[in-house]
């Protein structure tokens, strides 16, 4: 990689207009490493961004970044704040660290790696169509309404690094009518929208755990076969058409 | 308890002396009401299967057919009307809920019709618009609060930075009706209309077909709960983005376009595997609140670089002054304002019927409340739900829109009957229905042709209106109530209107 290709900007002091003008001037001079030193909340960072491009950020990411993201990858060096990857096409996120509420929110491509534990509203209305498959993997809990309205995709939670915290909230997969949610360890039928049952793992499902949480476990050097120690279930809705018998014609 | 009596609303008549068994019927009718006999060389009727869309009338080459309401009602009273009747039927055969379409079928006061136009007589004249100049082009965006220019060696130049704006040949565009809803060939019209015409067509929430990436200047797209087809891409290939948080036709509530109406074509553009339901949350589950809004409308101006406006659209409900401030203050170089009678391609029947408020009050209170509090320059306010003709227009332009959206008058000019029948997916006039045997029967050069017939006629009584007023520009006329006068309506009503009674001077 020439040093040209490489850029560090120092965003305290720059407001979220100015940092992403920077980074977008920056790819546009064609460079393919980007460094952001001391963001403190600025939003949208990655926005829209595409392939071959890889941003560190060294801080905590604002609000709705790896928004609309196509292609980029976005490595976070502390926690992220609300809303990250909300509509995201595809690329990469990897979160050494929490993250917010409303992550993934209507992701439609891509991977999202948290480390530890998410917020609320997660991986809702997320969906698949043909190559593009969301998926995220959650290090430690996640909060209530997980993967409502879920239409598509994979959401992982492996429940390590959570302390006291149970690791899934209430009203999971509420209104979710396609995808499938991983969860290793046990929810209660209480917390599990009534759009959904819990189903036992097959082979493909264990594969598909497998090559997940090995990138997991690259990502953030956790023992794998420590993971695989505890039993996974899965949560997938029942019917694909919840909203079938709606209707008088 | 088979009680199904609701089934016959409309008696399908033919005239055997002049019906000659030619089958168009049979042809063209997508609810199969005509069935040919092939023993008795005859065309019977099926009246329960019969909607009302007129189709088969306009194409039976003798004119051998007519449709009537059928002769048998039900006793009812004032209260119970045959439709209240036949729903309590409906839906203690199906336990479903009584699905419609096109707007709110019940009688409320039509403010538009108790509004009246003033004309110049002898102390100011009147002017000819097919003789002298008349500007109905119209700018749409947010405008500076003060232009500022800098003068460099005697030449002089504006130092005010502008926010994109849209340029309008006429105060019309075409609302949001997705494509999904409506047809890719009532897309292509409305596309090649608004492109011809020098107005904007709006996709809504479904994306946008690859063969229509041409319009794209003058297209907007809509970003929705659902954010079906939105990636960067998307939001670039337009003139505008429009970020839909209600419909007038169901304020409130999300959409929900069932799997089978979801074939390949519809899959891609939408970006869901064909045949799974696309389901728009009721809210958008990213935006709780004004700064949320904020949020998102900030985001798609990164997303498209500052460089194209962001409508925000909501339905004219209780508070609606106070959301559209919010609105503004959030960032919207538009707000668009959906009214109860706002068209939906479906909706639950109560909520079309009874939710909202007319979009005559909606439009003079959110203008008020924006003069008020010094931010009328900060966004354009944009008009839709149930525009009939142009003295709508006018008289909403003059209690203060900008511009205003036609979605069910586009599409009657496209061939609607208005039968409400949007949601079975078999619409005869090839809109509302993905069914290639029936969307061929819409031509988008003819279509588009009719559109513009529309634009222009429309355009023509606009300025006649405006001319007759002795107002030589559309920009003139923009929130100047003392060109309305109310009859018929209380005092709270014109106090709402902000408009003098008719009768009262100056």
């Amino acid at each position: 990689m020439s040093k040209k290709n490489s850029v560090t900007i120092e965003a305290d002091n720059l407001n979220f207009r100015e940092l992403n003008s920077r980074i977008r001037d920056s790819v546009q001079a064609g460079c393919s490493r980007i460094t952001l030193n001391s963001v403190c909340g600025q939003r949208y960072i990655g926005l829209g961004l595409g392939t071959g491009l890889k941003i560190t950020v060294n801080g905590v990411p604002g609000n709705d970044s790896a928004m609309f993201m196509g292609g980029a990858s976005l490595i976070i060096n502390g926690n992220a704040q609300d809303c990250l990857g909300n509509t995201m096409d595809s690329g990469t996120v990897v979160v050494y660290g929490h993250s917010g509420d409303i992550l993934g929110h209507g992701m439609r491509g891509g991977q999202i790696y948290v480390r530890d534990s998410v917020g609320t509203r997660v991986g809702i209305h997320m969906k698949s169509y043909k190559q593009k498959k969301p998926v995220i993997v959650i290090g430690g809990s996640a909060g209530d309404f997980f993967g409502e309205y879920m239409a598509g995709g994979i959401l992982i939670v492996l429940g390590i690094n959570r302390g006291k915290q149970d690791i899934l909230g209430r009203f999971v997969g509420t209104g979710m009518h396609g995808g499938t949610i991983y969860i290793r360890g046990q929810v209660s039928n209480f917390q599990l929208g009534k759009e959904v049952k819990v189903f036992d793992l097959d082979d493909k499902d264990h594969q598909i755990i497998e090559k997940y949480a090995a990138k997991f476990c690259v990502h953030f050097s956790v023992d794998k076969a420590a993971i695989f120690k505890q039993k996974f279930i899965k949560l997938q809705p029942y019917t694909h058409r919840p909203y079938g018998r709606l209707y008088a014609y | 308890m088979a009680l199904k009596t609701y089934e016959s609303e409309f008696k399908i008549v033919r005239d055997d002396s002049k019906c000659i068994a030619c089958q168009v019927c049979v042809r063209q009718c997508a609810n199969n009401a005509h069935i040919y006999d092939a023993e008795d060389e005859k065309v019977y009727a099926d009246d329960s299967k019969c909607v009302n869309c007129h189709r088969c009338v306009s194409m039976c080459p003798t004119k051998a057919l007519h449709i009537e309401h059928t002769p048998l009602q039900f006793m009812g009273t004032a209260n119970w009307t045959s439709s209240a009747i036949r729903n309590v039927i409906k839906q203690a055969d199906t336990g479903g809920v009584v699905l419609t379409a096109m707007g709110c079928d019940k009688k409320y006061p039509n403010y538009w019709d108790r509004i009246l136009l003033n004309a110049s007589q002898v102390t100011n004249p009147s002017i000819d618009p097919l003789r002298e100049p008349m500007e109905l082009k119209t700018i749409i965006g947010k405008k500076p609060d003060k232009l500022e220019f800098e003068n460099k060696g005697g030449k002089v130049s504006l130092k005010t930075h502008l926010t994109p704006q849209l340029e309008l040949s006429t105060p019309i565009m075409f609302s949001a009706m997705s494509y999904g809803s409506i047809s890719l060939n009532a897309h292509k019209s409305l596309a090649r209309a608004a492109f011809e015409y020098g107005i904007y067509w709006n996709t809504g929430e479904g994306g946008l077909h690859k063969d229509l990436k041409k319009y794209k200047d003058r297209t907007i797209v809509q970003v929705a709960s659902g954010r079906f087809g939105v990636n960067s891409e998307y939001l670039n290939t337009s003139a505008a983005v429009e970020i839909k948080i209600g419909q007038g036709a169901k304020p409130g509530i999300g959409g929900h376009l069932p799997g089978e109406k979801v074939p390949e074509e519809i899959s891609v553009t939408r970006m869901i595997p064909a045949g799974t339901d696309a389901l728009s949350p009721a809210p958008h589950h990213d935006i709780y609140s004004i700064e949320d809004l904020k949020q998102l409308v900030y985001a798609i101006k990164e997303a498209t670089r500052y460089t194209k406006p962001v409508f925000v659209k909501i339905a004219a409900v209780h508070n609606v002054s106070s959301i559209a401030s919010g609105v503004v203050r959030a960032g919207a170089d538009a707000v668009v304002i959906d009214g109860l009678l706002g068209g939906t391609g479906a909706a639950p029947a109560v909520m079309r019927d009874n939710v909202g408020i007319p979009i005559e009050l909606a439009i003079a209170v959110v203008d008020a409340r924006f003069r008020d509090e010094g931010i009328r320059n900060q966004a354009s306010i944009i008009a839709a739900g149930g525009f009939r003709n142009s003295a709508d227009v006018i008289k909403a332009i003059a209690l203060g829109a900008d511009a205003v959206y036609l979605g069910t008058a586009a599409l009657v000019a496209l061939g609607c009957h208005v039968c409400q029948k949007c949601y079975t997916g078999k619409c005869n006039w090839g809109i509302a229905t993905q069914d290639p045997y029936l969307t061929k029967r819409l031509n988008p050069n003819i279509g588009s042709g009719r559109l513009m017939n529309l634009l222009r006629g429309w355009s023509i009584e606009i300025k006649e209106m405006l001319g007759g007023m002795g107002i030589n520009a559309i920009e003139s006329l923009r929130g100047n109530r003392e060109h309305l006068r109310g009859i018929d309506l209380h005092d709270k009503e014109r106090e709402l209107l902000g408009i003098k009674a008719a009768g009262e001077t100056w």
